[in-house]
């Protein structure tokens, strides 16, 4: 049964076709505004301020000379249309102001009129536009409808990728007082108490010791979740939504039992409580660096060895690729590992050596595919190889269950299609956006329930599983049906180190 | 000395000056502005000589763009490749002595001249019909294909049908290109009154002229694209720009 909503989901196209276009029908006011308390917490105008249009063109010049990505992508754009059907929401909506390039050009109009040769003496030739509250407008709306999923920039011949635009175009608003709530407020949550969802130290306490009777009651082993342990070899950093969420819970409690399986001495952070940094979303390197600074801070101060993360997407990008940069350098840690290791890269480096027994037979009631997130795909890697991102939660996945079936190829890997929810956009005032968004996973979801008798998902984002929850009904699937990775793991894992493992 | 030979002239050496400053400076600009994060679209190569094939696959080959749309590549090899045969073939009135090379290349360039100009119709036609690239076209866009066009019609009948006095001509263009200006002074080194060569050059040079405030800035932008260019690397070497570490600083003596 199909959910019930104010608008209509997208019907499933019998085969892909590249939808016509339909302006303005995404148009509208965007995402909630940020309140002030929030804006103020981030360091921003708690509203517009007067003179907007010179601050905005002021930051723009400003990235400009600070980011060669946006330097060169504003400049080097030919119109050649590659991009043109390859973004997500524009074949959810069909709104070609959701085209890869129609989004850059909403940017790019301004750059051209204001900074380039051509635009200030020819604006109408070369379609530059004066910076107007209209323009400032769309701004807000469109760029609040990339997930910056960074699917149209795998298909540009130059690289140019929309989520480097949506990212300073989001800088701007913020610096003229026009804030996203749902990003800022997370921010600012994180600020306060440390992590995405507000949960103080304890309440976190609360839960995981919760979650170890849980574990005890199931399985008859006493398996841990240390938070706060000085000392601890292991610094689990992992998405807040891991601590309550479904399916993400699931995957904390597989994290646990591998920990515990092969006697690893770990922790959590009540300081680091979160993976996630909301501060890449809206495009800011300084609030994206304060988030990174709270992790190498508990790295320090709880005397750890090793980073490791949590199934988390965005996360996953800014450890991967940006945490060294922001943070580091992390020489206080074991050199033996990078820094950070992604926690399906530790996991399957035991299964490489044979130290997890793992029953496939205990997940035969299930058929999974997998959902290659976004930013793990397209934003970072993981072991020493090329393309690592896609076979290590693949193999992972396999290790742990006997029906495995892929998706298209031309949805899976670096082609994958956004979950719909990343980027700063899952937030209820844009389930529209959301449930169109999908459409293409949806699609190639249908597909393997077809063909293979698929029952699940798996992912290893904590955006992918929330969105995935809350979507899935509309397109007539049950939200159960998404499932994290190490769920997997946990099911499968055969707890043969009966002795708790307890911190000294 | 005639107005036309030395109006092209000093045409000539005012738009190799836009072209050329304007790219050095465009140029210099890309290099300057700094990459603060590692941003290259995964999967990307794990060392700088792989980056170099990745960046000569794309240059050469039109990787993403095969990937992407069978189309657009099609009509995008045939203008970009056929180009550089005749850019090539050119070469020989510009030099005395064009070598081997160039002399094989001729009637490649020749009738390379067709599929150029077959691309760019191909091109010109998508940005008509296809609606989502209507869409994203300004008048620019489609003034840039008219002006290839443009050049490429106005060769091939110079080549084919006017049949203008090459050598002549080479005579007045190595006069330019070695700056023996005496030489105006003589009628076989004026250029030669066609109206399709004269048509034919100042189409060229306004594209010179174009090319360093265009979107022709693709041809040195892509060289610099991080998306691209960029190494992955970033658990392993810190890669920090110069503006951040700048902050941090400031930062750390104001804490």
């Amino acid at each position: 049964m199909a959910k019930k909503a104010n608008f209509e989901t997208p019907a499933m196209r019998p085969y892909p076709t590249i939808p016509i276009i339909k302006e303005g029908v995404m148009k509208g006011d965007g995402p909630f505004f940020a309140k002030p308390d929030m804006q103020e917490a981030l360091g921003y105008p708690i509203e517009l301020v007067d003179n907007w249009q010179q601050v905005a063109l002021d930051k723009m010049g400003e990235l400009l000379t600070k980011y060669r990505s946006l330097r060169v992508y504003l400049d080097t754009c030919v119109k050649c249309g590659s991009c043109t059907d390859k973004c997500h929401y524009f074949i959810g909506t069909n709104d070609p102001k959701n085209m890869p390039v129609a989004r850059q050009d909403l940017l790019r109009q301004v750059y051209r009129r204001y900074f380039t040769f051509a635009g200030k003496w020819f604006p109408k030739l070369v379609g530059a536009k004066d910076l107007t509250r209209e323009v400032l407008d769309d701004w807000y709306n469109y760029y609040h409808q990339c997930s910056q999923c960074r699917r149209c920039s795998v298909f540009c011949p130059y690289g140019i990728d929309t989520a480097e635009i949506s990212m300073a175009a989001r800088e701007i608003l913020d610096v003229v007082g026009i804030g996203q709530k749902y990003c800022n407020e997370i921010i600012a949550k994180v600020y306060k108490i440390g992590n995405n969802l507000g949960l103080p130290e304890p309440a976190l306490r609360n839960t995981l010791e919760g979650l170890e009777e849980d574990i005890e009651d199931e399985t008859g082993v006493k398996v841990r979740l240390p938070l706060d342990v000085e000392g601890a070899e292991i610094l689990l950093i992992t998405p807040s939504a891991d601590f309550f969420a479904e399916p993400h819970i699931d995957g904390l409690i597989g994290y646990a039992k591998v920990f515990h399986e092969v006697g690893a001495s770990w922790t959590l952070s009540s300081y680091a409580s979160e993976a996630a940094n909301f501060g890449m979303f809206i495009g800011s390197y300084e609030n994206m660096r304060q988030i990174s600074l709270r992790i190498h801070d508990a790295a320090k101060k709880l005397k750890v060895k090793r980073i490791i993360f949590g199934e988390c997407g965005h996360a996953w990008r800014v450890a991967y690729s940006f945490l060294n940069t922001l943070a580091g350098p992390f020489d206080f840690l074991d050199k033996r590992y990078p820094v950070p290791q992604h926690i399906c890269e530790y996991t399957y480096d035991l299964i490489q050596k044979g130290a997890l027994k793992l029953n496939k037979a205990a997940n035969d009631d299930m058929r999974i595919t997998f959902h290659d997130s976004c930013n793990v795909a397209r934003g970072s890697s993981m072991g020493n190889m090329p393309g690592g991102q896609f076979i290590i939660p693949r193999e992972v996945i396999k290790a742990c269950c006997n029906n495995f079936y892929d998706m298209a190829p031309d949805t899976i890997h670096d082609e994958t299609f956004c979950c719909g929810g990343g980027g700063g956009l899952l937030t209820d005032d844009l389930m529209e956006l959301r449930v169109k968004g999908v459409l293409p996973r949806m699609e190639a979801l249908q597909q393997v329930v077809d063909d293979h008798g698929v029952t699940h998902l798996a992912a290893i984002c904590a955006i992918c599983k929330t969105q995935f929850a809350k979507i899935l009904p509309y397109y007539g699937f049950e939200m159960d049906q998404i499932i994290s990775i190490h769920q997997l793991v946990s099911n499968a894992i055969e707890l043969t180190n009966v002795e708790s493992t307890d911190e000294k | 000395m005639e107005f036309w030979t030395v109006f092209y002239a000093v045409s000539f050496y005012f738009a190799t000056f836009i072209l050329i400053s304007g790219v050095v400076y465009k140029i210099y600009q890309y290099a300057k502005t700094p990459a603060p994060l590692k941003v290259p679209t995964m999967p990307a190569p794990l060392t700088s000589s792989g980056v170099v094939v990745r960046i000569l696959m794309e240059v050469i080959l039109f990787k993403s763009l095969f990937r992407s749309n069978k189309w657009i590549w099609l009509f995008a090899m045939m203008f970009h490749g056929a180009l550089w045969i005749v850019l090539l073939r050119h070469v020989r009135y510009f030099v005395v002595e064009p070598g081997l090379i160039i002399d094989l290349i001729q009637p490649f360039g020749k009738y390379g001249s067709f599929i150029m100009l077959f691309g760019l119709l191909g091109l010109f036609m998508r940005r008509i019909f296809v609606e989502r690239i209507r869409y994203i076209s300004s008048p620019s866009d489609y003034l840039m294909l008219i002006l290839l066009i443009a050049i490429g019609i106005s060769g091939i009948l110079v080549s084919f049908v006017t049949r203008t006095d090459i050598i002549q001509f080479k005579a007045f263009m190595l006069s330019v290109v070695c700056f023996q200006w005496q030489h105006f002074q003589l009628p076989e080194y004026q250029i030669p009154i066609d109206a399709m060569l004269l048509f034919h050059l100042a189409a060229v040079m306004l594209l010179m002229i174009i090319f360093p405030i265009s979107k022709l800035l693709h041809a040195p932008g892509i060289f610099f694209s991080p998306g691209r260019n960029q190494i992955d690397n970033s658990r392993e070497k810190r890669h920090i720009a110069p503006w951040a570490v700048k902050k941090f600083e400031t930062q750390q003596k104001g804490n």
